[in-house]
């Protein structure tokens, strides 16, 4: 939705904190999930993310989550998904040149990173291009693998 | 300029240590002369003789021609097939690539393409959405951004290899060039974006049209503070206006165009409008050459491309060089026109 989108980018630094640590309890759980079985808890825990992120976000589900890296404003929001900045196009009054109803996601970036500690620094890091196959995947799911040392 | 080691003019150069090209647009930058590039507008035909017709008004007064990628959303000759007439009188073109009409697999495809056509510089954007153009019921691409596609043209380059890793035996020879919108919001963050684009692969840079050497300047201090001005070359975008109603246009029209009100009332006030436009692009460009770390100016002549001339004439900014263009040097041989 968007009026919460925009909300969540006026709170980026509390949402990135509490992700931080729902990310450190995710990947304690990992034994957990691995005796579940990562391949079984797919589809419900994508489901719930997509739910909450969809809500909190208006996130796509790319299956890549780079929130925390873009002050909370999902790129995937732009409608030439730019992952790393916004395009010259921006509107004088901060609004998005395809969707002139729309304030840039990455003007909201901008703003969100400046509110989440060492989110200047995030921002400026080149983002890969997106891997299409991972659209509609569970980011967490994939963070918590990746952190707990297996290959996602 | 000539260049003692060039073998027949307008054929590739030996490439010099520390260059990646063997393209005269780059020895021009390097030596530190005063660039000039334009943008060639790709006719809406299938005829060649269209593209070397506009290719030939800015005849010894650019180093480089833009070819541009379907530019405002709306369509025309490819940029590489444009590129590939080019390179075939020995014109130096630099190639646009928009991320906009293709996904990474035809765009590497294309990089190998344009390199083997004897493209030497390739601009790499991310381009206009399709509501701004002439197809807006198209599907947009947008497979990468204009930084991804900077880390994939270099990967190819330097690394000799596609994104999947897969090698490839001869690697394209290319400068990499960037745009940057530096009157654009969010303002603050556009030295930023320009650092982001130096860290993925950029070599030199192209704005988008400068009306306001104020911001320009905030901008290049920001630039210079991040450590930029060493690492890339900046060349400042200009162009005339051809009046008050067309500037008006432009700006409430295409997309991150920031024109000040006082030039639209100097444009208004004026007795012979496109005269003072003109006049007002060589100020800019006096202006503009005399900031540190700017290397050059792109001008962009949207149908007044018979004024580029004249502009970089009056301005001097060659200061009595004289780029290349197909039979500028002596040997009958070379004023060869392509059939």
């Amino acid at each position: 939705m968007y009026a919460l989108r925009r909300w969540s980018v006026r709170h980026a630094g509390g949402l990135n904190a509490f992700y931080r640590s729902f990310e450190t309890v995710l990947t304690a759980l990992h034994p957990l999930w691995k005796l579940i079985g990562y391949q079984r808890l797919e589809r419900p825990v994508a489901a719930i993310e997509r739910g909450v992120k969809g809500l909190l976000f208006d996130c796509k589900m790319c299956g890549q989550c780079v929130l925390s890296s873009t002050g909370m404003s999902c790129p995937m929001n732009c409608p030439k998904n730019l992952r790393n900045g916004p395009c010259g196009g921006v509107r004088h009054n901060g609004y998005c040149e395809v969707r002139p109803e729309m304030k840039c996601v990455w003007h909201e970036a901008v703003a969100g990173s400046a509110r989440i500690l060492g989110g200047a620094e995030a921002l400026s890091h080149v983002q890969p291009a997106v891997d299409r196959r991972l659209q509609g995947r569970s980011s967490w799911l994939r963070v918590t693998r990746g952190r707990a040392g297996e290959a996602p | 300029m000539i260049f003692e080691d060039e073998p027949v003019p307008g054929y590739p150069l030996p490439i010099l240590p520390g260059h990646s090209s063997p393209g005269r647009f780059e020895r021009v930058l390097r030596a530190g002369q005063f660039a000039v590039t334009c943008e060639l507008a790709p006719p809406d035909s299938a005829d060649p003789q269209d593209v070397y017709r506009r290719a030939r008004v800015f005849d010894g007064y650019v180093d480089a021609i833009n070819a541009t990628d379907g530019s405002g959303a709306n369509c025309h000759m490819s940029s590489l097939a444009v590129c590939a007439l080019l390179t075939r009188a020995g014109y130096a073109p630099v190639m646009q690539i928009s991320c906009r009409d293709k996904n990474r697999i035809a765009i590497q495809g294309d990089i190998l393409g344009g390199a083997a056509m004897g493209v030497c510089n390739i601009l790499c954007l991310t381009g206009d959405g399709v509501q701004a153009g002439d197809h807006p019921q198209a599907l947009p691409v947008f497979d990468l951004d204009s930084v991804t596609l900077l880390t994939t043209a270099r990967t190819l380059r330097d690394e000799h290899r596609f994104l999947s890793g897969r090698k490839i035996t001869c690697a394209p020879r290319v400068l990499l060039g960037a745009a940057e919108n530096p009157f654009a919001r969010p303002l603050q963050w556009r030295a930023q974006r320009l650092a982001k684009k130096v860290v993925a692969g950029a070599q030199f840079i192209q704005t988008q049209y400068c009306y306001d050497v104020p911001l320009l300047k905030t901008f290049m201090r920001q630039a210079e503070d991040l450590g930029l001005l060493e690492k890339v070359f900046i060349l400042v975008g200009v162009g005339p206006l051809r009046s008050a109603k067309a500037a008006e246009w432009m700006r409430t029209h295409v997309p991150g165009l920031h024109i000040p009100d006082q030039v639209i009332e100097r444009m208004a006030g004026a007795s012979d409008a496109a005269r003072e436009g003109r006049k007002l692009c060589i100020e800019l460009i006096e202006e503009i050459r005399t900031i540190a770390g700017v290397s050059g100016v792109h001008l962009m002549a949207y149908r007044q491309e018979e004024s580029v001339a004249e502009i970089i004439d009056r301005s001097g900014v060659l200061g009595g060089r004289i780029p290349w263009s197909p039979g500028r040097d002596t040997q009958p041989n070379l004023n060869r026109i392509p059939a």
